[in-house]
This record gives C-alpha cells, structure tokens and sequence, in this order.
C-alpha cells in the first residue's frame, strides 16, 4: 500500500445494515426494560465508581446499543454494583442487570439457570 | 389560481455580451474545459464572450483558508470587476464555483453595507487608480449551458444513450457547495433542489441518479484538505459519496465546480491505492466529467483536445458506451504534433492504455 501521509477517517455514522447486533438482541432479551432508557444520564451522575474512575455508564450502554463493543469488558469491569443506578433511574431501567448482562453478553457467558426465562434478574 | 412554485427556483440568466473569468485550478487539471466553453459559446450558439488576459485569481482557497484578510479578497474582487468595466460588459461569468461564491458573496455584502463598498473602491483607487461597476448579471457558466441546453440539442451527434442496450445512461450529478448552498437564491433550483447539472442531462437523454448522499459534500472543504494530516477527513466525505453511489452503478459523474470534479476523480486513484477498492464493477473507477467536457463530447469534439487523458480515471469505457470516436495513438499527442510522456499506470485502478 502507498502512504500518502494520512490515513481515511472512518466515519462516525451508523449502518444499520452492516450493524452486528446480536448481541444487543440478547441484550434486549435479558433486560426488557432497558428498552425504557432515554439517556438522561443520571446513572452516571450518581455513580461511585465514576467519583474515582473514568467509568461512565451511560457511554457504555449507548456504544453497546450501537454495536461498538470495542473495549466495553474492560470498562464494565470498574463497576462496584453498588446498584445508586438503580435508585435514581427516572424510567426504571434495572441498571444492575444491564450492567452485569452487558458483561456476559460480552462473554459469551450463559445466564445463570436458575433465573426464571425472561425475567430480570 | 394555481401558484407555479418552480418559477420561484429559476434565477435571471443574461442572454448574450459575457465577460468570462477562468479558474486557477481548472486550467492545471481540467485544461480543455474552458477552451471548450468558450468555443461552444462562440462557434456554436454565436454568443459574444470576452476572454481577457489581465485577469488573475479571485483569492478564494486563501480566503476560505484564513489566509487572506476579507479586506483583500474585496479589493482583488473589485479589480476584476474593473476589467470587466474596461472592457464594456455587465454581465460577469465566472468558470470557478469558488469565485461565484465569492462574487455573490462581495456582492452581497456591497448591497447590505455600501460602507464597504466605499472602502472597495477607495482601496482600489489608491492601489490601481481604477474604478468598477458591480455586474448587472453575474451567473455561472453551467447556467449558461443550462439556459442554452435546448439550442445545443440539435447540434449534437452524441446522446447519453448506451449504444449496446439502448437505455439512458445513469448520471451521478454533483454540484458545488458554494454554487447554491452559500445563497440559494443565485442557483437554479435554490439549494433545495438544485437542477443546474440535472436540467442537462435530461435534455440530452441521460438518467439522473438520485442517491442518498446526492447533496454531501465532495470533501475539499479547502481547510480539512491543505493540511496532508487533515486529508484523511477530506477523504473520508468522498468515500462516503462513492458507497453511496455505487449500488446505483452510475456510468459518470457530472460536476459544475472545479474542486469537485478534482477531488471525485483523484481520491478514486487515492482509495484504489489505499484500500484496494474501486466503486464501479471493472475496476477502472468512475469517470468524472466537467459540463463543458460533455457538452463538448456530445457535441462531437475530440476528447483529447478536451483534456480527458488528463483525468486521473480514463474515460475510454464511457465514450466506448456513447459510441465516441477517438484515436487511441494521438491520446497523449501535445498541441505542437510531438507525443508527450506517457503517465505511469496506477497499482489498483485500471487503466486502457
């Protein structure tokens, strides 16, 4: 390949077409109410871990929703499930679940048995 | 009484007596394009045009690069219109979009605060001792073709026809930025929906493509593209037009602006190289034609006298689908008779010969 001096930007639009979002599916399967999020962002304004770190939740289930899952595991890792999310949502979205499913979504991990098919846990 | 919101979109286009002022950039890549207008408007629909050699830049990639001062493009601006004011005409046709912009713009700006104007022409007094008239009419030379697209008909022996499936040919028409989206009201078709190039290609038997990034930008943009660090944004927006485009398979693309025409034809060669991608089936890229290029096709002239072997994708396939003669052995012959060095071919995008 010739080098010109700079490479091609790669575009910040989304192709829903080209989306892979199988896993967003799960997801959605999994923690129905997530459906409920309006990205207000008040699960990180009341987040602990993002007092010392630069987790931020609402970045990661926004990039999760849109199929970007490039670093997601890494970041999910800094949460404490101190569940303050969960308290402040103003639409009710289990945001302990969605952060904790994200992460076996993300694994490839199956949800524990004993949780009741559809239900949240 | 039904209202006929078109005429509301159509913009006064003078008929004959022009004043042409020529681009910096085209005359580099485009070579034969202006030459071809000006033969067109003289040998064939007999319209007077002058050609003046004093003329000079307009200063819009320095001006829309924060280069030069507003103060200067204004006086620069003035000067050229001096010229035309010398020369006795009204009616101002600029071959670069840019400098369309620009005029409209200065234009613009003289009508809203004739403080400004004053100071046009005191600077201009002081640096030339010349005086200026603002044009009555000031359009762009695609306008010009557009008003006359019907007297040119009948005098072309070409249409945009395939001549293998006898269906229209599919044309991805661009038009520039500062052509209609800087002030709507100075574009055919506003900025809303622009006809300029599409009014062209319909008179002469062509398919306009309608994709849906018709109306993004080419990805010059002057500041993202001076900087080699800030080309790969440039790049990107162009790439953007060619994914678009391509499921539509168009057999060119038609462009009124030089820098449009440029960046459209030379990123294919650039995307080729750096991604191995071409955004037609064969592989030789899609070629990019000005008006004038086509009008001068279509109306029979040779396309090497009109520059096509200068364009980065060739053009062989398109005029082979038209049923255009050329001569392949004169394709790089120079004006003087002598053969000129043969450009060497790319890596990825294919080239005839």
């Amino acid at each position: 390949m010739k080098k010109f001096g700079f490479v091609i930007s790669q575009g910040r639009q989304l192709n829903f077409d080209e989306m892979h979002n199988e896993k967003v599916e799960k997801l959605l399967e999994l923690v129905p109410s997530y459906r409920l999020c309006i990205g207000c962002g008040g699960c990180t304004a009341a987040c602990s871990a993002a007092g010392f770190t630069d987790y931020n939740i609402r970045k990661i289930h926004t990039s999760f929703f849109r199929a970007q899952y490039e670093g997601l595991d890494e970041q999910l890792k800094r949460c404490m499930l101190c569940g303050k999310c969960l308290l402040v949502c103003p639409r009710g979205v289990n945001t302990r679940s969605l952060i904790i499913n994200m992460r076996r979504v993300l694994a490839n991990v199956q949800p524990n048995t004993f949780v009741r098919k559809g239900a949240e846990e | 009484m039904e209202k006929r919101f078109w005429n509301e979109y159509q913009k006064e286009i003078a008929d004959d007596h022009f004043f042409y002022e020529r681009s910096c950039i085209r005359q580099t890549f485009f070579p034969g394009s202006e030459a071809a207008f000006l033969r067109i408007l003289r040998d064939e629909l007999g319209k007077d045009i002058c050609d003046n050699p004093h003329q000079h830049t307009c200063t819009g990639i320095g001006y829309h690069s924060d280069v030069v001062p507003f103060e200067t493009t204004m006086t620069v601006v003035a000067r050229l219109f001096s010229l035309m004011t010398e020369c006795g005409y009204e009616n101002y046709v600029p071959s670069c979009v840019t400098s369309f912009g620009v005029f409209s713009e200065m234009i613009e700006k003289w009508e809203n605060e004739p403080e400004l104007l004053a100071k046009a022409q005191q600077y201009l007094w002081e640096a030339t001792k010349r005086e200026f008239k603002i044009p009555k009419n000031i359009v762009h030379p695609s306008d010009v073709i557009y008003k006359f697209r019907f007297d040119l008909k009948p005098k072309m022996k070409y249409q945009l026809v395939n001549r293998f499936t006898g269906k229209p040919l599919r044309v991805v028409e661009h038009i520039g930025c500062h052509y209609a989206k800087i002030f709507p009201e100075r574009g055919i078709g506003k900025a809303e929906f622009p006809y300029v190039l599409a009014g062209m290609i319909e008179a002469w038997g062509g398919e306009v493509v309608d994709y849906p990034e018709r109306r993004h930008c080419c990805g010059f943009g002057f500041r993202q593209y001076l900087v080699q660090e800030n080309r790969g944004y440039s790049i990107a927006n162009t790439k953007k037009k060619f994914q678009s485009m391509e499921p539509f398979e168009p057999d060119f693309i038609l462009t009124n602006c030089p820098g449009c025409a440029m960046f459209m034809d030379k990123w294919q060669y650039t995307i080729a190289e750096m991604e191995h991608k071409t955004f037609d089936k064969q592989g030789y890229g899609i070629p990019v034609l000005t008006y004038e290029e086509l009008t001068g096709l279509l109306l029979g002239y040779d396309p090497w006298q009109l520059g096509l072997q200068l364009h980065q994708v060739q053009s062989e396939q398109l005029l082979n689908k038209i049923g255009i003669a050329y001569n392949p052995d004169e394709k790089y012959k120079g004006v003087s008779g002598r053969l000129l060095p043969r450009p060497a071919r790319p890596e990825c995008l294919k080239v005839e010969s």
